[in-house]
């Protein structure tokens, strides 16, 4: 089992602490670098952009023409009593319309497809470039948190090149464009009518840095939530074994309360900012309403331009409340961009050589010359390993638990490289040779016998894709698949649900056994493949591999000495080193630790 | 791979929910209705001030500016300022009221899933997908909270300001007015006819970003053997075909929404031009002041905002309804394991377990056990044998009720289990399942998972029995190590050892093993045997393990076959009598 958004991780999984989900951004609402480095995946649509650009200039060109049409046609058409100049400028208003019309749907349009574009392209180098990763970056991070990378990240990124930057530019010109209309209507009027700018400033930053905290934590807060949810989701069969549910829900109400009441706050400070917005555009239009009326009273300025000036007020304060909207997305967008890009920056610590070469077919003789290896710096896992194994040997590696067997798989396969020394395939370091050409070569059964969800065919046929169902039948023959299969009403078709809760583990082993013998590999890897397999299919397993692996090499790890009796070599592993090597019956003559676990094994106590 | 498992557990009434989903989800509001209908009497009262409020900007404008009287026009503009404190404030109360309301309505559906999972059986989450469950307490959740908060309260707001403004407009110029609300039902049914696009369009989008995500998970989850087999390109290749459908998806919707979202702006804007012209005509033949039309103007001004919003709040209510539903499918799905009404708590056990005739189907279509029946005495130790596949899990994981039998009865000490309260039974349980789930907290924490209140020296020693205490202690962090990300990665071997200790620390009177020790290595299982062996003195044990070293202590062994018991007896019985034994003995010591 073990979901792995949140099987085991301090990011996503808050069990004792709610307190350290922080996003770890420096909190930079608008950082350049990030914006002009995620720009780069617009620039392919410029040609739209440009045209969106072009459209959004004359959508304001001609939202700002209606409430001046509707000037001229007050001061000049109704208060002059002309009928067909009114006549005129509705059908002006009406084209305007129209007009505002057919260039906001189409920069709606443009824009919107450039954004879901970007965030297409985004998705599909996320995903390409996460399969250039290394096995190291999968085993360090948790599968959620990469997910949330990929999903949400990217389209709050979406959100701020295409709706964002363009509002951005759009209310600030909108904005610009009201200043100027307004001062060469009436010049001083607009000068009192600004007299609230400074004020609404002051609200707008007061605001601004209430925000930036509430809405930061709200983000923490949900990210606490997922975490929880999907944690205990995971450990749902072990919360009810432990009869621990009450518990665990009283935990998760707490979560869940903070996520709720930090909302609350959040929004209410929205709440607070807009009507005082509102009111500050009432007391604008109160300006006007006061100086220009008198003005007017008095004759030096029309009952049109105040008018106008009305509408202008109004539309001017709708792109204020708008770029402050639009803070809390680029808040978001910022540090989803900057994860983003520090995701596509991470490098693959397995790199294939520039002058990389094909490996050709393998014949299949494995060295390991000093080998040393860590996973961590100064944490060393293996340290002077020297091992030969011959073409269509069968190896096996023994010893407790964490004394580096599954390192040395790792490193055969090349899913590390080595800290020290070579490994040496045919004679050929594997660094010098493409990832790609080694590994399909290779079969891994590995100690998770993870299944894809799908049915067991399209899982046996994984490595081999154009496998005919009489290849996979083979297969699973050899794997003693077909015992069980048999007994399913779907037989290959059978779905296997998520984290295979349809299978016993003993089957889902087999299932992966069978997809490594179909993928006709030269050299064969099964890390501790049987464990949870009867003895009586294992040894059936055993009798067909030994016919399949009669000229193929092979490394096997295994607990059960059963397994490994009958191997070319044997290595027992011991903290890091190998200590004794040879087979079965030398050293058990040796009287080393390789009797010691034998005996242990077998004559343990009298039966 | 690119399929997601079907959902194979049929909902009967789902029509039934179906129309309830929107009713439903407002149920959850109930008991917030004192701040709920507050919030919607503050909308009313907004309403009104927006309506009067214009009325006063056009007495103004013709007893102020018109008549020039300079006093009324300071008067009018401090009422206008009063009026606008009053709803500015009571527009602060509502959205902080309405925003409570909604979030205690998100809260409360949340908690009520939560419940629900913890309270669904094995066989639930077997079947649950948990992308699926993620996303219904999220999103769907906040697609609900939309709904009972701001969406609902906006198309009031909004149908009740176009209510009022039409009266305001007919008690002014009934003629002006008609003429103003000509559009409206052009409005409406485009409205009306962008939701009815838009809805099944992003519930696909929905769909498809599920799917999107569940080929990268697979993906991820799978990075070792993607890599081992050398499919990264046809894994991109994928991911690229979804990711396009995405997008054929994502454009449509954009184009759709770019050309609805204008259209109800224009459709808004011919009312007003239509206004300006014959209402200047008016003007020009003295039937209409000059204020009268600047006043009509901005009424209809103030229409464009709350129509603009139809448009966005009607696919949102119809997405809510479809979340509504997939919410109400967990909160509706039934346990196949229910507690009985009149369970009691199961006393102080003995350890007495009696299996009767026990037959199991997995979801009516694969028998996994036949006619099992068989008895454990308290203090023994209980060895079940077999292949893969055999039954053996199940039988373990009746024990607990983690799942039901379909036929026959399972007695604890002579109590049907199925007559007592599930608590009272897995409290006196201790379980190691097949697969280690640890959570992300320290070993301590998982390790008195079971017992919370449990002291330094108890969780010591349970670790030492399960002979985790040594690795532990070898850690820079001793028990206070994290397990998980930031922390340390335990080998297979370590985790089942810590989950071992996680079940010895309960100290249950009956104790389930499910291969608890396969990846342990041989001689630390010896030293958790020789433990255990006096941890099992005076307790029941049920052991599933594939090593004979550790079968062979049991004091009876059940050799299952296909789902049926082939044979049971001691070991020295069963090597001399059972064919099957013997063989599986000689097999492993050959």
């Amino acid at each position: 089992m073990g979901f792995s958004i949140g099987s085991a991780s301090a990011e996503m999984g808050p069990r004792q602490s709610l307190e350290s989900y922080s996003d770890k951004v420096d909190g930079q609402v608008f950082n350049v670098g990030i914006v002009v480095r995620l720009l780069a995946y617009v620039r392919p649509y410029w040609c739209r952009m440009l045209l969106a650009l072009i459209a959004m200039l004359a959508t304001t060109g001609l939202t700002l023409l209606v409430p001046y049409l509707v000037k001229i046609a007050i001061d000049e058409a109704i208060v002059e009593a002309d009928q067909s100049r009114l006549n005129l400028l509705a059908v002006f208003m009406l084209l305007a319309s129209l007009g505002i019309y057919v260039t906001s749907a189409l920069q709606d349009y443009l824009l919107s497809w450039v954004g879901q574009r970007v965030l297409a392209d985004l998705r599909a180098d996320l995903f390409t470039h996460l399969q250039r990763l290394s096995l190291g970056y999968h085993d360090k991070h948790i599968v959620g948190v990469t997910i949330s990378r990929v999903i949400s990240d990217v389209s709050v990124i979406n959100q701020l090149l295409s709706q964002g930057l363009v509002t951005l530019l759009g209310d600030t010109l909108l904005l610009g464009s009201i200043v100027v209309v307004m001062l060469s209507l009436n010049a001083q009027l607009a000068l009192i009518t600004f007299s609230i700018i400074p004020v609404m400033f002051l609200a707008t930053a007061v605001y601004a840095r209430r925000a930036k905290v509430a809405f930061r934590r709200t983000r923490e807060r949900v990210a606490a939530l997922v975490g929880n949810l999907a944690e205990d989701l995971s450990g749902i069969r072990v919360i009810q074994a432990f009869a621990q549910e009450r518990v665990s829900q009283e935990h998760f109400e707490e979560v869940n309360r903070a996520n709720r009441d930090v909302n609350i706050d959040a929004v209410t400070l929205s709440f607070v900012f807009l009507p005082t917005v509102e009111f500050l555009g009432m007391l604008a239009t109160a300006i006007v309403l006061w100086f220009g009326g008198r003005a007017a009273t008095d004759g030096d300025i029309t009952l049109g331009v105040v008018v106008a000036f009305l509408a202008y007020v109004t539309r001017f304060f709708q792109p204020v409340q708008e770029l402050s909207q639009l803070y809390a997305t680029m808040q978001t967008a910022m540090a989803g961009g900057e994860r983003v890009l520090q995701l596509l920056k991470t490098e693959p610590e397995v790199l294939d050589s520039e002058d990389a070469l094909e490996m050709s077919a393998i014949e299949g003789r494995i060295e390991l010359r000093d080998v040393g290896f860590e996973y961590m710096a100064s944490l060393p896992v293996l340290h002077n390993v020297n091992l030969e194994i011959g073409a269509g040997d069968t190896v096996a590696l023994v010893g407790p638990t964490g004394a580096g067997k599954s390192t040395i798989a790792n490193l055969v396969t090349r899913f590390y490289d080595v800290t020290s020394g070579a490994v040496l395939i045919d004679d050929i370091d594997v660094r010098t040779v493409t990832q790609r050409s080694l590994r399909r070569q290779m079969g891994l059964v590995s100690q998770d016998p993870f299944l894809f969800a799908g049915t067991i065919a399209d899982n046996i046929r994984f490595g081999k894709p154009d496998a005919s169902p009489e290849e996979i039948e083979a297969a699973a023959r050899v794997a003693n698949v077909d015992n069980f299969v048999e007994m399913l009403p779907d037989r290959y078709d059978t779905r296997i649900l998520e984290d295979g809760a349809n299978l016993s583990v003993g089957q889902r082993q087999l299932i992966s056994i069978a997809r490594a013998v179909l993928a006709d590999p030269r050299i064969l890897i099964m890390d501790e493949a049987t464990s949870s397999v009867d003895v009586v299919t294992e040894t059936l397993i055993q009798e067909a591999l030994e016919r399949l692996l009669e000229d193929r090499t092979a490394i096997v790890i295994a607990h059960r000495l059963s397994t490994i009796i009958n191997a070319d070599q044997i290595c027992v592993i011991h903290n890091g080193e190998i200590v004794e090597k040879g087979r079965h019956d030398e050293l058990l003559a040796l009287g080393g630790l390789y009797e010691t676990l034998y005996e242990r094994q077998f004559v343990g106590e009298p039966s | 791979m690119i399929k997601t498992a079907q959902q194979p557990i049929p909902h009967q009434n789902e029509l039934q929910w179906r129309n309830n989903a929107l009713l439903r989800a407002f149920d959850f509001l109930r008991p917030y209705r004192k701040i709920s209908v507050a919030t919607y009497v503050a909308a009313m009262i907004i309403n009104l001030l927006s309506v009067v409020i214009p009325q006063f900007i056009r007495w103004i404008v013709d007893a102020g500016i018109t008549d020039r009287r300079t006093d009324i026009l300071a008067w009018g503009i401090a009422g206008l300022l009063g009026l606008t404190v009053v709803r500015s404030v009571l527009g602060f109360l509502l959205g902080h009221w309405s925003e409570k309301a909604s979030q205690y309505v998100s809260y409360d559906l949340r908690n009520a899933i939560y419940k629900k999972l913890a309270m669904l059986s094995f066989s639930y989450h077997d079947y649950a997908e948990t992308g699926q469950i993620l996303s219904r307490s999220l999103t769907d959740v906040e697609r609900i909270r939309f709904l009972t908060g701001r969406a609902v309260l906006r198309l009031f707001q909004a149908a009740t300001l176009l209510l009022a403004t039409f009266v305001a407009l007919v008690l002014m110029n009934a003629e002006l007015a008609v003429l103003a609300m000509l559009t409206m039902p052009v409005l409406g049914y485009v409205a009306y006819r962008f939701g009815s696009i838009y809805r099944p369009l992003s519930l696909d989008i929905q769909q498809q970003e599920a799917v999107l995500t569940t080929v990268l998970e697979q993906n991820l989850r799978g990075a070792r053997i993607v890599k081992a087999f050398a499919r990264e390109n046809s894994e991109i290749q994928r991911f690229e075909a979804e990711n396009e459908a995405w997008f054929t998806l994502s454009e449509r919707a954009v184009r759709v929404s770019a050309n609805n979202m204008p259209l109800i702006n224009f459709i808004a804007s011919i009312s007003t031009v239509l206004i300006i012209w014959y209402g200047g005509m008016q003007v020009i033949n003295n039937a209409l002041t000059l204020g009268e039309l600047v006043a009509f103007t901005t009424y209809l001004g103030q229409l464009v905002g709350p129509i603009r919003r139809f448009g966005v709040i009607i696919p949102a209510i119809a997405m809510a309804s479809a979340s509504g539903e997939r919410i109400f499918e967990i909160l509706d799905a039934e346990s196949e394991v229910e507690e009985s009404p009149d369970a009691t708590d199961l006393p102080a056990i003995e350890g007495y377990v009696r299996f009767e005739n026990v037959n199991f189907t997995y979801f009516g279509r694969r028998q996994i056990l036949d006619d099992i029946s068989f008895e454990a005495k308290p203090g023994q130790v209980l060895a079940l044998l077999g292949m893969t596949g055999s039954g053996k899990s199940t039988i373990i994981n009746l024990i607990p009720r983690f799942y039901d039998p379909t036929s026959g009865r399972i007695a604890i000490d002579s109590i049907d289990i199925r007559d007592v309260t599930l608590k009272s039974l897995r409290e006196q349980i201790g379980i190691v399942l097949q697969e280690t789930t640890l959570f992300a907290a320290t070993i301590r924490e998982n390790i008195a998972f079971g017992v919370p209140e449990a002291t330094d020296e108890q969780i010591i020693a349970a670790a030492k029995s399960a002979q985790a205490h040594d690795f532990i202690t070898g850690m820079a962090d001793g028990y206070d190590t994290d397990v998980g990300e930031r922390g340390v990665t335990l080998s297979g071997g370590q985790k089942q050892r810590i989950a071992i200790a996680r079940a010895l620390l309960k100290n249950p009177r009956i104790l389930l093993l499910d291969d608890a020790t396969s990846s342990v290595d041989t001689e630390t299982e010896q030293l958790i045997q020789l433990a255990l062996q006096n941890l099992m003195r005076g307790r029941t044990s049920f052991v599933v393990a594939q090593r004979l070293s550790t079968v062979r202590m049991a004091d009876h062994i059940i050799v299952l076959d296909k789902g049926h018991i082939a044979v049971q007896g001691t070991h020295r019985d069963l090597l001399n009598n059972s064919g099957l034994y013997a063989e599986i003995y000689h097999r492993q010591l050959r």
